[in-house]
Order: C-alpha cells, then sequence, then structure tokens
C-alpha cells in the first residue's frame, strides 16, 4: 500500500520536473524578443480598445508609438493629454498638446419643430434607412433618430431623447473617440473642442438646401442668410452651399451670432443666461 | 409540363385584382416632374432651361454617357424650373418641371392608332431609334435598352426572350399590355431580334394568365422565329437570371452577364415602348401601370405620362377621405415584393414604374422581429442559393470581406428570404446595405 503511493509520487514528480526542463528548453529556443517598453506604454493607456486614435486598439497603439519615434501626432483622445504625459514619459518624448474635444450633433431638428411626413417601418437603423430613402422628415440632411450613434458609443455616452427624437451626447462620459461620427449615415455628428469653461458655440444644421425649402420642412434650420457671418467680427464663420459654419479655432465666443440668427439654428452652450437690459 | 426556375421561389398569392380593367387613360397632369435619373447609370444631363417652350416628344436631358438615356418632355408647355426636386423617396434629384398647356405633340410622332406591321428600318437604324428615344426596360431596374442590345465582345446571342412573367403580386400592367397591344409587343420583340441578328424570339408567360398565353401565341403565330413558352406560376420568375434558367434551363454564374449565357432578357413594355419608339418615332414618354388595392373601387390600369405625381392618382383613384387624409398607410411604388414605399406623395412616378399599391395599416405593418432559430427556410427561399441567415448576421458584425465571400453582390433583392422568415428578421434591409456599402467601396478602389 504504501510502496504504490511512493511509486505513484515519485514517477510523477519525476515526469513534471522532466517535462519542465524540455519546456523551459523550448521556451528559451524559441522566445520572442519583444520591446519591453510597449508593455509600460500599454499599462499607462487607459485600455478602452476604441479604436478613437485611428488604431485597431490599444496594443496596436503601443506597438507603433514606441516602433515610430520620428512620428509626432500620437495622441488618445479617451486619455486626453493627462494620459498623453504619461505615456511620452515612458520613453522620455514630448507630446503636443491637444485641445479636449468631444462629439455635437448638428442638427436641432426635435420632433416638434421638424414635422414627419411619413412613417419608417424597417429595420431600425440609421444606416438602412438613409440607404433606402430620403427620411421621416423632409430635411434629408438631418438627423434620423434611430439610434446607429447610440449603438457605435462604448462609453455609453450618447442616449436617445424620447422627447426631441434626437441623441443627447453626456459632455463627462464622451470622450471624442469618434466611433458615432463613423456610424452617423448622415455626417451630422463632429468632433469640436470643448471650450473654456466648457463653453462652446455651434450651428446645430447641417442642411445644403435652399433657405426657403430648409425653413418649409424645419423651423429652426440654418437658412443661409449670412447674417452671422457678417456680424462676426472674428470672421469665424464660413459659408458654403447654403450653410454656416463656425470654425472653432477662430472663434472667440463673443455671442454676436447666436443674437442675429432669425431661426436660432446658433447653439451656446454652457454660457451664463444673458442679462435682460441685453 | 410548364416550366420554371430550379432553386428557391415563393408562392405568395397574386391577388391580381384589376386584372380585368382595360387601361384607361389618364388625365394629363397640370404639372410634371421628370427626373434626370430615371434609369441605371449616368443621370441625364438637362439641355432647356427655365422659360423654354417645349412640346410632347421633345428632347429635354441628353444622356451623360453610354449607360445613361436621354430623357423627352412628357406634356407641352413651360419649363418652370430646373433643380433639386425630392423624389418618391424623398431623394434629392435633379428634375425638370414643365408647367403643362395644352397637348401640343412633335409633328414627327405619328399618334394614330393604327398599327403599322411592315418593318422598313435597318438594325442600324432601329438601334440608333432605341437608344435616341430613351427607352430603359420596365420592368423595373430601369437599365438602358440600348445597352443590352449592344454585342459584347465574345459574347454571341441565341435568344432573345420576352419576359411577360410578371410575377409580382398585384401588378396587372404587362398583363393588359399583352391582352390589348400584343400585336405591338411583338412587332416590338421582333425589332429588337433583328437589332441582335439571327436569334430566336420566346415570350415567357405565367400560367396564371392564360388569355394571355393563348392570345400572344395567336399573334406568335404569325411569325417565323417566335414561340410562348407557359411557365408555372413562381416568384421571382421575372428576374433576368431566373427567366433565363426557366425558359433556357441556363444559369448565370456570378458577376458575368446574362448575355453570356447566350439570352437577352427584355420586359414586355419594353418591347411595347421600342414598337411606337421605331413604328410610330415616339419617345418613351408614358407607360402603364397599376393602381391597386385590396379596395375594389380602387383598381385601375392606367396609361399615364412619365412625371406625373403620385398624388394625383391617389386622387383620381378616391384615396383620400373627404377631409384629405388618406385612409391607408403606405403607397408602394411597384409590386409588394420589390416594390419602394413612397415616401414622398409629391414626388412623380417615373418611365419604370409599373404600379402603386395601396396597403392598409393591418397589411403592411411589420411585426416584431424575434430570433433566428436557424430553421433554413430563407436559404430554401432563396432563388440564387444564398444563405440570408449569414449574410444577415455578417451584415450586422460589418464582415465585408466574409460578405463578399458569400456572395453578397449576387442578391437580387426579391425579397423571397424576408417573406419566408417566421422570425421577421429584417434580413433584406441588412443585407441590401451591406451589398450596397460594399458596391461604393469597390467603386472607390
Amino acid at each position: 500500500m504504501t510502496s504504490t503511493l511512493l511509486y505513484t509520487i515519485l514517477s510523477l514528480s519525476l515526469l513534471g520536473g522532466l517535462l519542465a526542463v524540455v519546456l523551459y528548453l523550448i521556451a528559451q529556443k524559441f522566445k520572442v524578443q519583444e520591446d519591453p517598453r510597449i508593455d509600460q506604454v500599454l499599462e499607462a493607456l487607459p485600455g478602452a480598445n476604441c479604436g478613437g486614435c485611428g488604431y485597431a486598439g490599444c496594443r496596436a497603439f503601443a506597438e507603433s508609438y514606441v516602433n515610430n519615434p520620428e512620428m509626432t501626432d500620437f495622441f488618445c483622445p479617451v486619455g486626453g493629454n493627462d494620459v498623453m504625459k504619461n505615456v511620452a514619459m515612458v520613453l522620455g518624448r514630448e507630446v503636443k498638446e491637444q485641445v479636449p474635444r468631444l462629439a455635437v450633433l448638428r442638427c436641432n431638428g426635435s420632433c416638434d419643430v421638424r414635422p414627419r411626413l411619413n412613417v419608417y417601418d424597417g429595420s431600425m437603423s440609421c444606416a438602412v434607412a438613409a440607404d433606402l430613402y430620403g427620411g421621416e422628415t423632409g430635411c434629408s440632411y438631418g438627423c434620423l433618430g434611430l439610434g446607429d450613434c447610440v449603438t457605435a458609443c462604448t462609453f455609453d455616452a450618447i442616449h436617445m431623447n424620447p422627447q426631441t427624437c434626437l441623441p443627447e451626447i453626456s459632455e463627462d462620459t464622451c470622450t471624442s473617440c469618434g466611433a458615432c461620427v463613423k456610424a452617423c449615415p448622415r455626417n451630422i455628428l463632429e468632433l469640436r473642442p470643448k471650450g473654456p469653461k466648457n463653453r462652446r458655440i455651434y450651428i446645430a444644421c447641417a442642411s445644403k438646401d435652399k433657405g426657403a425649402v430648409t425653413r418649409k420642412v424645419c423651423t429652426v434650420g440654418c437658412i443661409g442668410c449670412q447674417k452671422c457671418v457678417k456680424e462676426c467680427p472674428f470672421e469665424a464663420i464660413s459659408f458654403a452651399d447654403n450653410l454656416a459654419y463656425i470654425d472653432p479655432s477662430k472663434c472667440r465666443l463673443c455671442r454676436k451670432c447666436t443674437a442675429v440668427c432669425p431661426t436660432g439654428c446658433i447653439l451656446e452652450i454652457n454660457f451664463p443666461p444673458k442679462k435682460s437690459s441685453d | 409540363m410548364s416550366k420554371t426556375f430550379s432553386i428557391g421561389g415563393i408562392h405568395p398569392n397574386d391577388r391580381k385584382f384589376s386584372r380585368d380593367h382595360p387601361i384607361e387613360e389618364f388625365p394629363i397632369p397640370k404639372r410634371v416632374f421628370l427626373s434626370m435619373n430615371q434609369h441605371l447609370g449616368m443621370p441625364a444631363v438637362p439641355v432647356v432651361q427655365k422659360g423654354d417652350m417645349v412640346k410632347v416628344g421633345q428632347l429635354i436631358a441628353e444622356p451623360a454617357g453610354f449607360v445613361s438615356a436621354p430623357i423627352h418632355a412628357s406634356v407641352s408647355g413651360t419649363v418652370s424650373d430646373v433643380a433639386l426636386y425630392p423624389d418618391f423617396l424623398g431623394k434629392k434629384v435633379l428634375t425638370v418641371v414643365i408647367d403643362t398647356s395644352g397637348d401640343d405633340w412633335l409633328e414627327s410622332i405619328d399618334r394614330s392608332s393604327e398599327i403599322k406591321h411592315e418593318i422598313t428600318d435597318t438594325p442600324q437604324e432601329i438601334f440608333k431609334k432605341i437608344s435616341e428615344a430613351g427607352i430603359v426596360g420596365l420592368g423595373g431596374a430601369a437599365f438602358p435598352t440600348h445597352v443590352k442590345l449592344t454585342p459584347l465582345e465574345g459574347m454571341k446571342a441565341e435568344y432573345l426572350i420576352l419576359n411577360g412573367a410578371e410575377c409580382e403580386p398585384y401588378l396587372t400592367s404587362d398583363y393588359r399590355l399583352m391582352i390589348e397591344h400584343g400585336q405591338e409587343i411583338l412587332i416590338g420583340g421582333e425589332l429588337m431580334r433583328r437589332v441582335l441578328g439571327d436569334v430566336r424570339g420566346i415570350i415567357g408567360i405565367e400560367e396564371n394568365k392564360p388569355r394571355a398565353i393563348e392570345l400572344m401565341r395567336k399573334h406568335a403565330a404569325h411569325f417565323l422565329q417566335w414561340e410562348v413558352v407557359p411557365l408555372k406560376k413562381r416568384y421571382p420568375q421575372g428576374g433576368e437570371k431566373q427567366l433565363i434558367d426557366a425558359v433556357l434551363g441556363r444559369k448565370v454564374p456570378s458577376f458575368s452577364l446574362p448575355v453570356s449565357t447566350g439570352a437577352v432578357v427584355q420586359n414586355v413594355g419594353t418591347a411595347y415602348a421600342v414598337y411606337e419608339a421605331v413604328q410610330k418615332n415616339k419617345p418613351l414618354i408614358s407607360n402603364v401601370l397599376t393602381v391597386t388595392s385590396s379596395d375594389p373601387s380602387i383598381q385601375r390600369n392606367y396609361h399615364f405620362r412619365t412625371g406625373t405625381p403620385v398624388r394625383e392618382f391617389l386622387n383620381a383613384a378616391g384615396a383620400p377621405e373627404q377631409d384629405g387624409t388618406l385612409r391607408f398607410a403606405k403607397v408602394v411604388n411597384g409590386g409588394p415584393m420589390m416594390g419602394k414605399a413612397v415616401a414622398n406623395l409629391d414626388g412623380a412616378v417615373m418611365k419604370s414604374t409599373s404600379g402603386l399599391l395601396l396597403l392598409t395599416e393591418k397589411e403592411t405593418k411589420r411585426q416584431e422581429p424575434g430570433e433566428c432559430i436557424r430553421c433554413s427556410k430563407c436559404f430554401q427561399a432563396c432563388p440564387m442559393r444564398l444563405q440570408p441567415y449569414l449574410l444577415y448576421q455578417l451584415a450586422l458584425a460589418g464582415r465585408t470581406e466574409a460578405l463578399e465571400e458569400h456572395r453578397v453582390f449576387d442578391c437580387i433583392e426579391c425579397g423571397c428570404c424576408l417573406y419566408s422568415c417566421p422570425a421577421h428578421l429584417p434580413l433584406l434591409d441588412q443585407i441590401r446595405l451591406a451589398r450596397n456599402v460594399s458596391l461604393k467601396n469597390k467603386r472607390k478602389k
């Protein structure tokens, strides 16, 4: 009895030891040389694997960052400047600071201001609807409201607001990874700087229709009157295809444009309310 | 024993309610909207300007390339606008708008109803007339007819098949055309046959149209090279590839043109348009469509001018109630299987519009999609032997390469998978999207 136990333990230990030696030798022979800094960079990254940096995931970013010292435009939008500082510290490199951004919806056509002309009954996807026809409202540029951006967002930062039928983007959770921008078939989501104190001004319309056509289908669309273009003292507003656009790098947030816009399609976010004497 | 195609297919109730209603002349609308995109290929380029006076049949837009077609004024009057207008799908398309005044035709057009049997033109002249008349495939796809009649290197057409299958439920426009203008269709077919060279002519008609088979047989007896082939009732028999399989038993391989099997397919409506263009000098400015529903008072066949707004047909059919609201939930441009829902009632019907189908909410409302249980009904129904359940999953995952591997480009959008799915999954919606996205990517490369 005792001897059986003894033989079993002995033979298995021997076998284990032998296999360990074989495995060690094989591991030595086929060792993969990898830059240890890749793991260090990976450690410093947020690990969201969102693809917002343009690489397939955080590891792909880390590999490319370590292997291409001459390239400078690496940036992790999720981590922002703090994370990029840490990442750069690992390799002792410089990093170009970027202004924090977030996604904004260039459409303000809620259900009340943009009447529905038909009822969509197909697959609940913006991409399918956009491929099929012009949309439930008369505006063929505005939000379709079927929530492809909500599905695309991996940070739970976009939700449909049932009152307005438009998606709402949370300032705190949006990481500006750009997944929603790619998912939107109408191309109306845009990554814009968050702005000082989170204050920003943008034109919430993407309609390239002529003013009269836009007005007919939506009361808050850009009608291309160009009042804002003339009003802007910093030449920040450009105009093309019946649509004005505010260049965030030139805009100084003076709010003169919002005052003159006849349809109110220029949105000012997080500003204190204007005094009534204005 | 009647013939049919060998793979897949479904048997929807044919509901051809309007089959016994003769073709009526639809009143000329006050205003027509002629889209520059009424055919496959490059959109036509307008040659008229705002304020120009035009006559019926006058050229208003030139083709923008070989795979394109000219467009002619369908009414006489003044061009009131050349601009982007939403079409019936609500998409913005360059459109020529004509305000009608009178009905002043070009003098070169022969408007008599007398049938001209004698063919005097040479094949080259016939071809030229077809391409100048802006004739496109009237079976639905609107592919320019002259392109199909152009011989390709290494491919010799042996058969010209006239498509009288009309397998879409509800639609009866082709049937009425065969009953009322059978002789003209055969002359049109004979004209195209001469363009193709010495080929045999076949007319394929489904068995649920016995009168059309009998009449077309009688007319075909006057021609040497023509015969009528009755086909079993089965959807999508009218699909080009399915019809070739049904009639000749030949299969069109992936990524190749139907003519590679030696067969050219043209719709019977197209043959009628060819007859009018060559024998009567009349360009394609009118067509026959079915306006139908399950309400017996709205079941008609109309001969209409292209560019008539959809709303005019609904008003004429008595679709709106007293207060102007529509009592139907959906208007479909085309048949119930392949037609597209009209999103903009002010949009106009086009050259190739074959029907307007009015459906109530109960008839059209989609059911909530469930889960795929791998029952393989979609696979059995698919006439192209694709695996719709798999393509659906791949499309949702956005796996472009795998989609191409599984022949997503072969999808003919017939809707058999969607029709047969017991879980009501939006199979075709996603597959069509994936196919269009891949096609776009391919073109970019």
